[in-house]
């Protein structure tokens, strides 16, 4: 019998630094930041404004390049320093999912086809696209919402409805920035929690960006920015 | 699931207020080119339906159509005595403008050869073809005058036997049609007072030279009617117009008759040139350009618009390219909403021509080669209205999702 192979990491970044502007005006928003989320895990990043929170998530979500560094996703290289080794576009919608602090649902598509879209966007069929739409959108308990727009949804919902979406194309990694921001602290603990079944029953990495204390023994863990550099919480 | 359409069933009332207003430029661009066609067609339906092979004008001119044209009516009978001309006819044709029942009343008096030519290839609606030498009138139908309607044009009054359809002049004017001679005393009409004063006139020159005075009976002459007067000018006419038998050689007739010292010979495709590249090239010309003026305001509208409601999904397309949605299914949604802009436009352009064209006072006259040539125009403008959203989405970063 043969031991099954490692999973790789979700995350797995090293030293990544980023530096805006150059000599008199340099700032250095990200300082040598290695980070490791393994499959299935929830991480809470935590840390005050300005910290580079923001930065870190947008270099792993491959939004905004670090200056240097290496990272890996799913055990594919994707950065090397500013340099991207992969199709980004093509890269996002196969591995990465992204919810926000608002929902950014797309007014004129139902909560249904909100989901539908990321299927769509990754060459799913409409007709699987649709079945597994009604899956998630039933798994995260907003199947009865699946007709309505957006606007006809509470905040909540919405959130739901956004993790559904992230969730649709099986990603290894789910970025999360302040997505409890807007809601309440029950919505907001029912979110993380979510956040955390999902990760543990589908096999993601979630990586939150919160300054929600309340909700912290939903984390399998903690990291706090400074500075621009990680120390754990 | 078609992002396009769900984005305009989402603002239907909005896409629906736009394609109304695209579709109202977009007719008038029709209409444009409706009343060139018409302009044309109206121009050229005397000649086509006189259908004549030469016109025969005074010496130097280029015709009726183009300027005054006056050659004495009997050149018709020298005309016949030509090898291979088959008939010929007397052409009359002017304007005039008269109160009629306290309305004013514009029209093109053309002239027939009576008794050879009754008016029978005028397109008649209703009525018949001229039945007498004079006082008969077949008259368009836009002039608005009934069947057995009484007309007053100098000192005789034309009783309406025939009403025609689509028998316009270049100018828009409706036709009456009379007999020539009719044609010819409402064209030369003067009042009493002027012939007693033209008498008079004519009698005092008459003393003045040594002939009056020597030949009393000559001033008896000139103090009476015109037509008794054998040195006067015989009646004029504005052309002769020359139908050749089968077989005849044109280009010969031709010479033979430009040989002679006092008329020109056109053809009948000059005379048609004539109409379209002189007399109405001004108007044509300015048509065109009032159309190519449009359909650029068309196509800046329709960029306007499309750049605005691409502004309006700036968000949604940075959510999009964050989930990693293709460029194409990006410039799809914004090419697509264009299109269809477009489209739904012209659809709106059409239906709406067909409804008010028919009540402009000239000829709106719409061809299905306009109607390909405006659908390709409209493709054209809708593609490249479309070209300024899509810069826009292209240029959105997917990080404007953070903002």
């Amino acid at each position: 019998m043969h031991p099954l192979p490692p999973t790789p990491p979700a995350i797995d970044a090293q030293h990544l630094t980023k530096v805006y502007g150059q000599g008199n005006t340099e700032v250095i928003a990200m300082r040598d930041v290695s980070l490791r989320v393994e499959r299935g895990e929830v991480v809470a990043l935590l840390g005050p404004s300005g910290a580079g929170k923001s930065t870190l998530l947008t270099a792993i979500g491959l939004i905004n390049p670090p200056t240097s560094g290496q990272l890996s996703i799913g055990g594919i290289p994707v950065m090397d320093g500013p340099n991207t080794l992969v199709d980004v576009r093509a890269f996002r919608r196969q591995h990465l999912g992204f919810v926000f602090q608002k929902a950014n649902l797309i007014p004129f598509l139902t909560a249904l086809q909100n989901v539908q879209i990321a299927l769509q966007i990754n060459d799913v069929a409409p007709a699987p696209a649709r079945q597994r739409a009604l899956e998630l959108l039933d798994y995260l308990g907003v199947a009865d919402r699946a007709s309505n727009l957006p606007n006809a949804l509470s905040g909540g919902q919405q959130q739901r409805v956004a993790v559904a979406r992230a969730l649709a194309n099986h990603p290894s990694l789910i970025l999360a920035d302040e997505p409890t921001a807007a809601l309440d602290s029950h919505r907001g603990r029912q979110v993380m929690e979510l956040f955390r079944r999902v990760a543990h029953e589908r096999g993601a990495g979630v990586l939150v960006v919160t300054h929600d204390h309340r909700a912290l023994d939903v984390f399998d863990r903690s990291v706090e920015m400074e500075d621009g550099q990680l120390r754990p919480h | 699931m078609n992002l396009a359409t769900q984005d305009i069933r989402h603002n239907l009332g909005r896409f629906l207020l736009t394609a109304m207003g695209i579709g109202l430029l977009l007719m008038i661009v029709l209409g444009m080119s409706g009343i060139y066609r018409g302009m044309i067609d109206d121009a050229l339906v005397v000649i086509d339906r006189i259908g004549a092979d030469l016109w025969v004008v005074q010496r130097g001119t280029r015709g009726p159509f183009a300027e005054i044209s006056r050659v004495p009516a009997h050149l018709e009978h020298r005309l016949r005595a030509v090898p291979g001309v088959a008939t010929t006819r007397v052409f009359v044709s002017h304007n005039v403008q008269r109160e009629h029942q306290g309305q004013p009343l514009r029209m093109n008096i053309h002239g027939l050869a009576w008794p050879d030519d009754k008016g029978d290839w005028v397109r008649l609606q209703q009525g018949r073809p001229l039945g007498q030498a004079h006082f008969e009138m077949i008259a368009d139908v836009s002039l608005g005058l009934r069947l057995g309607e009484r007309v007053s044009l100098g000192k005789n009054t034309y009783t309406v036997v025939g009403i025609a359809q689509g028998m316009v002049a270049s100018g828009g004017d409706g036709i009456a049609f009379v007999t020539a001679p009719d044609a010819q005393s409402i064209q030369f009409d003067l009042p009493g007072e002027s012939l007693r004063l033209e008498r008079e006139a004519r009698v005092h020159r008459a003393t003045q030279q040594d002939i009056g005075q020597i030949q009393p009976a000559l001033l008896e002459r000139g103090a009476g009617a015109a037509s008794n007067i054998p040195a006067f000018a015989p009646p004029m006419v504005s052309a002769i117009t020359v139908r050749l038998k089968p077989g005849a050689d044109l280009s010969q007739v031709t010479s033979t008759i430009s040989a002679w010292p006092d008329v020109s010979v056109h053809s009948r495709d000059d005379q048609e040139r004539l109409l379209v590249h002189g007399m109405i090239d001004k108007a044509r010309r300015q048509i065109g350009l009032f159309r190519v003026l449009l359909v650029v305001i068309s196509t800046i509208i329709m960029s306007l618009i499309l750049y605005t409601l691409t502004l309006d999904k700036i968000h949604d397309i940075a959510m999009l390219k964050l989930m990693g949605a293709r460029n194409g299914m990006i410039i799809g949604l914004i090419l697509q909403q264009a299109l269809l802009l477009g489209g739904i436009g012209y659809l709106i352009a059409f239906s709406l021509g067909d409804w008010v064209f028919p009540k402009f006072p000239r000829r709106v006259l719409i061809t299905s080669t306009d109607l390909w040539a405006l659908a390709a125009v409209v493709v054209a403008i809708s593609v490249v209205s479309s070209l300024l959203g899509i810069w826009k989405a292209m240029k959105v970063e997917p990080n404007k999702v953070l903002s």
